[in-house]
């Protein structure tokens, strides 16, 4: 078990070494963890379109724009509230390909219904 | 005509659309004597919404369904709204003047014991403070008719949940009843995850269910989702309403929650109120399903 997860760790750092020089702005390396930057505002999140390896582990970096907004992925029975002024870090290792949907689940406005983003898993 | 409800609550313990095209109020003898009695659900009206190519009679949907309770042939013994009376708006005026006009409609129903609480639309971005000047508390309880009537407010809290002294709320209010006694629950977002990808959950629901879970007959009826669903949670039914504006597709039907496009073949489709008839012994009710307008 632990030796999984070690060898698991090794292998992702290289992975997201690889990603973020692919990937450039918006994404950076820092430690084993690929960070991913997300900003929320009224009614959108940038990016929108988020796409993660399954057993890379990354940790979400969420700010907010303007108002408290929630950021949740509920096929990961993950979520964050984002203050503002705060930045918000959350980790994740998805285990299981396929296309999820993340979303705002603090009701922030008229157009809240639509803030949603997808995150791919390959 | 005589209704089996045994046999509802099996199709519904199974998840089946279980649907009684009949009108409950065409029974005749239905609601005489004994303590046999129906109220009405109403959903989802969301007035002030605009958008025609979901519903071009925006304004007429909610007058009619008022007209088609008032035209039921035996008057139920309350009408209850589960919410999501108005569209949201951004604008603290607008908002009052939505809750206003909805309030105004609302009155003409020739019943006169209304009740409501609010939906995510009414009461999200205020904490319900717009919606408590129109239409008073958010949760409550009442009884009627031996059966203990509980409304549970998911929706002013803007994160969906019910929160701590709502739930101490609850819990001191159902410690008053016996075990067996006969509960309706009435909120606006399942109580259960139906499908939090489409914001369809409440966040400590399960909290509520565990409250619920020692009385052995309780039954939800909730909105939010714009169409019936049946769904159990170990012995406790949940069935959600028909909105009065537009439907929402199945759970995880599609890849986006998005209004059902209006079909000018066939107008008000998906649209609708329920009755639900309480036996006069047992936790059993039998649900009918009402369309708008009568094709
Ligand atoms: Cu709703
Ligand atoms: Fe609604």
């Amino acid at each position: 078990m632990t030796v999984d997860r070690h060898r698991r760790r090794a292998l992702a750092s290289g992975a997201a070494l690889l990603a973020a020089a692919a990937l450039g702005a918006g994404v950076a390396a820092r430690g084993a963890e690929r960070v991913i930057h997300v900003s929320a505002r009224r009614f959108a999140y940038t990016p929108n379109r988020i796409e993660l390896k399954v057993g890379e582990p990354v940790v979400f970096e969420l700010v907010t724009e303007d108002i408290v907004m929630g950021f949740s992925i509920p096929d990961f029975k993950m979520r964050s509230d984002i203050v503002p002024g705060k930045t918000m870090r959350v980790p994740l290792t998805p285990d299981r390909a396929g296309t999820f949907i993340f979303l705002c689940d603090i009701f922030c406005g008229e157009g809240h219904e639509n803030m949603n983003g997808q995150l791919v898993v390959s | 005509m005589k209704i089996d409800r045994r046999q509802f609550l099996k199709l519904s313990a199974a998840g089946g659309g279980a649907v009684f095209a009949s009108s409950l109020a065409g029974c005749a003898g239905m609601a005489a004597g004994g303590r046999d009695f129906y109220f009405v659900q109403l959903s989802d009206a969301h007035w002030g919404f605009n958008g025609p190519a979901v519903n071009p009679d925006a304004r007429g949907t909610l007058p009619k369904a008022v007209a088609a309770v008032n035209a039921l042939p035996i008057e139920p013994d309350f009408v209850f709204f589960t919410g999501d009376l108005t569209h949201t708006t951004d604008d603290p005026i607008e908002r009052r003047k939505r809750m206003g006009e909805f309030k105004e409609i609302a009155s003409g129903l020739k019943n006169k014991n209304v009740r409501f609480i609010p939906g995510e639309h009414d009461a999200s971005l205020d904490h319900g403070k717009a919606w408590m000047e129109f239409f008073g508390e958010t949760h409550y309880s009442f009884d009627h008719k031996g059966v203990h009537f509980v409304a549970v407010d998911n929706v002013s809290d803007p994160a969906a949940r019910i929160g701590d002294e709502q739930l101490a709320w609850l819990a001191a209010d159902l410690a008053r009843q016996p075990r067996d006694a006969r509960i309706v629950v009435f909120t606006h977002r399942p109580l259960f995850d139906l499908a939090p990808q489409w914001d369809w959950a409440t966040r400590d629901g399960a909290q509520a269910i565990a409250i619920l879970e020692p009385f052995q007959n309780v039954t939800v009826f909730y909105g939010h989702i714009h169409q019936e669903n049946h769904h159990m949670t170990g012995h406790i039914a949940h069935h959600s309403a028909k909105s009065l504006i537009f439907p929402l597709p199945a759970p995880g039907s599609q890849p986006k929650r998005e209004p059902v496009k209006w079909d000018a073949s066939q107008p008000y489709r998906g649209l609708g109120f329920r009755e639900v008839q309480a036996e006069k012994q047992g936790p059993k009710y039998a649900i009918a399903e009402m369309p708008v307008v009568k094709s």
